[in-house]
């Protein structure tokens, strides 16, 4: 099962190898990795989704909590959240296909973030499966390159992550 | 007052108590010696590898429990530390490794001697500082040994460019440190202590399965008021070997796959295992499934991570050892389990850890058991790797905490020589005996040199089977007898390698020879080597086999 997990990181040289070589070396799969700072420039945060029973994740937090740099864990997985994750997919096109493209993007409100004569981009941000959804709705279309951000997620409501 | 990042840090060392670093020089780290010369509280051991001074550090602290402070210069001289940084790791052994590296701006730049030693050393540090900002300096310091020292200890590497380390700052040594992050738990949570106070008391057969844990934290006399009260039996991890004393009615000694049978017998039949600062390595399960099979578990440990780690435990309780241990003496009453007891004490008479003296050949055991006698159990006993380190724990029995100085975690030859160095310089006034191995001893024999510049008074006896008699043992199990790369063609004559270091010699190859030898070894001053000629064909017994249970 994929376990959502965010973790606060001081934000020294080095912290984001301590993170991966830990999971590499405990023999933990991350799914995706998302990071970037806070609000306080001192302080990053990592969305990072792994794989595993309860058991692995039990070991992945405690883990990761043994890492001096690393602040505070939530695996939100199970507790109402928003995620979301960006996407850029370049497609082939031609004048008749085009406008198909678009109409998809306007489906699942991509944008499209640059025009060339040969080939559209396009930009989209989302529940992970919505994602895929695109994805596969342009499959027919020769997607020349597609790239996703990874996951980033925050709890709802009164619940947070944050140090405050 | 403004003074270079170098003599801060050893002002610094000086603030922490340092008296003593284990180290060997270089150019990335000669503004760090030129601030030592200047030092009158610290003294520098100069060892012959940087492994060796590693090691040494290791050793000094297993044996004092002080924070061991070893140093190194860039490249080479950081990597030849990385073995003895993974074996203090293994063994969470405090230490503070302080390495130079080429200048900040030369980072990067694959310049002569640099080598990414906080990169290397990521697995197995408990945390490193790469130090880019001369002013964190005293900052750093003080959390390297706020980290290496508290919660569970282990080795925090230090690496300070050569061009930082000459850089004049403002020295304040902080008071405190600040590390949002790092927060170890001590006090056991009441209520769980609470439970296992109930578990204990409807338990009828419980034991008590005691690590190196208990040893970091000074829990010994703790555990042992446990054990008295509850009369429970005591199995000791090879790193919690002195918890109890060796020859209490209640120590089992060592468990696991070299344990006694009845260690085994007894963790095998309880109904309630206590482990206290022990993780289950596998040394000490052999298969997890038949390990303590009708138990409900127990586990007290100062590191959340190893709860549930190996061992699904019914009752955690995350905290320091002795505060725990304390808290738990207050809720429990006097057991006698007697008959649990009884069956134990039979277990004992029935499989007693033994060995045939008939053959004319020497025999490891006798020369252990002979040095246990001979010095009353009251020697610190450093080892090396292999046969002779399972002789030398199921023969000499630790009466005390920090008596027995060996690389459990990391099963790392070489250790035995630098460590028993450190050893004796932590504990200059108490006899120092090393056991070791052949094999072992010529991994390190180099620090004879540095045994003797310090006229370090050790006693070493080689346990000598002109092979890598562990592995030998291995391949003769499961490898069919098909010996490979065990058996040395070309041997060494340890008495006459004693001389040139300015040490006594002596061989010996039969028991009368050793009871000559001891009291020339024991009642003179100065070091001495004893090449033990050994019976070759000896096995270490018992021994579970792979994939078995420690029960069958
Ligand atoms: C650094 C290192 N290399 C290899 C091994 C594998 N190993 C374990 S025991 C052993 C043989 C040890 O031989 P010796 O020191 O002569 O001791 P003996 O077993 O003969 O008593 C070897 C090679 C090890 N533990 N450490």
């Amino acid at each position: 099962m994929l376990h959502t997990v965010a973790v606060l990181v001081e934000n020294n040289p080095g912290v984001l190898a301590r993170v991966a070589g830990l999971f590499s070396r405990r023999g933990f799969n991350i799914d995706s990795l998302a990071v970037g700072r806070t609000d306080d420039p001192a302080i990053s945060r990592m969305t990072i989704v792994v794989e595993g029973d309860h058991r692995t994740l039990e070991q992945v937090t405690k883990q990761l909590h043994k890492l001096v740099d690393v602040i505070k864990i939530n695996d939100i997985t199970e507790e109402a959240h928003v995620e979301r994750e960006l996407v850029m997919i370049k497609v082939i096109a031609d004048r008749t296909t085009k406008l198909e493209i678009m109409q998809i993007a306007d489906v699942f409100r991509a944008k499209i973030v640059d025009f060339g004569p040969k080939t559209l981009t396009l930009e989209a941000t989302g529940t992970e499966d919505k994602v895929n959804a695109l994805e596969e709705a342009l499959r027919p279309y020769s997607i020349k390159e597609l790239m996703r951000t990874g996951k980033i997620a925050m709890l709802r409501g009164a619940k947070y992550t944050s140090l405050k | 007052m403004e003074i270079t990042v170098a003599e801060a840090l050893v002002r610094c060392l000086e603030m922490e108590d340092v008296d003593l670093v284990f180290g060997y020089p270089g150019g990335s780290i000669l503004p760090v010696y030129d601030a030592l010369y200047n030092s009158e509280n610290i003294k520098h051991i100069l060892t012959r590898h940087e492994q060796g001074a590693a090691h040494a550090a290791s050793g000094y602290s297993r044996a004092t429990g002080k924070v061991a402070v070893c140093m190194s210069t860039s490249g080479p001289g950081a990597t030849n530390l990385v073995t003895g940084i993974a074996n203090a790791y293994m063994d969470s052994i405090p230490m503070v490794c302080i390495t130079g590296q080429v200048s900040t701006l030369q980072v990067g730049t694959d310049a002569f001697q640099e080598v990414d030693i906080t990169g290397i050393t990521m697995p197995i540090v408990k945390h490193s500082y790469l130090l880019k900002d001369p002013k964190q300096l005293p900052s750093v310091i003080k959390k390297a040994f706020h980290i290496a020292s508290t919660g569970r200890p282990g080795p925090v590497v230090i690496d300070l460019p050569r061009d930082v380390q000459d850089v004049k700052i403002n020295f304040e040594y902080p008071k405190q440190t600040e590390l949002s992050g790092y927060n170890p738990t001590y006090k056991g949570h009441p209520s769980q202590v609470a439970k296992a106070a109930k578990l204990i008391k409807n338990s009828k057969r419980p034991v008590i399965y005691a690590g190196g844990g208990v040893i970091n934290s000074g829990a010994s006399e703790t555990l042992l008021q446990l054990a008295e009260t509850i009369s429970a039996p005591v199995v000791n991890t090879l790193m919690g070997l002195g918890t109890i004393p060796g020859d209490h009615p209640l120590s089992l000694g060592m468990l696991g796959l070299h344990g006694a049978r009845y260690a085994n017998l007894a963790v095998t039949n309880c109904d309630l295992l206590i482990a206290v600062g022990a993780r289950f390595d596998d040394r000490v399960t052999g298969k997890i499934a038949a390990f303590a099979p009708d138990a409900e578990v127990i586990h007290i440990d100062i590191d959340p991570a190893e709860i549930g780690k190996n061992v699904i435990s019914h009752l955690p309780i995350v905290g320091d050892t002795k505060t725990v241990l304390q808290a738990l003496l207050k809720k429990i009453e006097p057991q006698e389990n007697k008959g649990w007891f009884e069956q134990v004490q039979n277990w004992k008479k029935e499989h007693p850890i033994t060995y045939s003296r008939r053959t004319e050949n020497l025999k490891p055991q006798r020369v252990v058991e002979r040095v246990y006698q001979y010095t009353n159990g009251q020697s610190v006993v450093a080892t090396d790797v292999g046969q002779h380190q399972m002789w030398a724990v199921q023969y000499y029995k630790f009466n005390r905490p920090r008596g027995l100085v060996t690389s459990g975690g990391l099963g790392c030859m070489g250790f035995g020589l630098p460590g028993a160095i450190g050893a004796q310089i932590g504990r200059p006034n108490e006899s120092v005996v090393l056991i070791s191995g052949d094999g072992s001893f010529q991994m390190s024999m180099n620090e004879l040199a540095t045994a003797a510049e310090q006229n370090l008074p050790l006693k070493i006896f080689i346990l000598n089977n002109h092979r890598l008699g562990m592995v030998r043992q291995l391949q003769e199990f499961y490898c069919d007898k098909r010996y490979m790369a065990v058996d040395f063609q070309f041997n060494l004559d340890f008495a006459a390698l004693a001389e040139l270091y300015g040490m006594r010699g002596y061989k010996v190859t039969s028991e009368d020879e050793l009871e000559e030898v001891l009291p020339k070894v024991f009642d003179q001053p100065g070091a001495v080597i004893v090449n033990c000629l050994i019976d070759e064909q000896e096995n270490v017994m018992p021994m579970v086999r792979a994939g078995k249970g420690i029960g069958e």
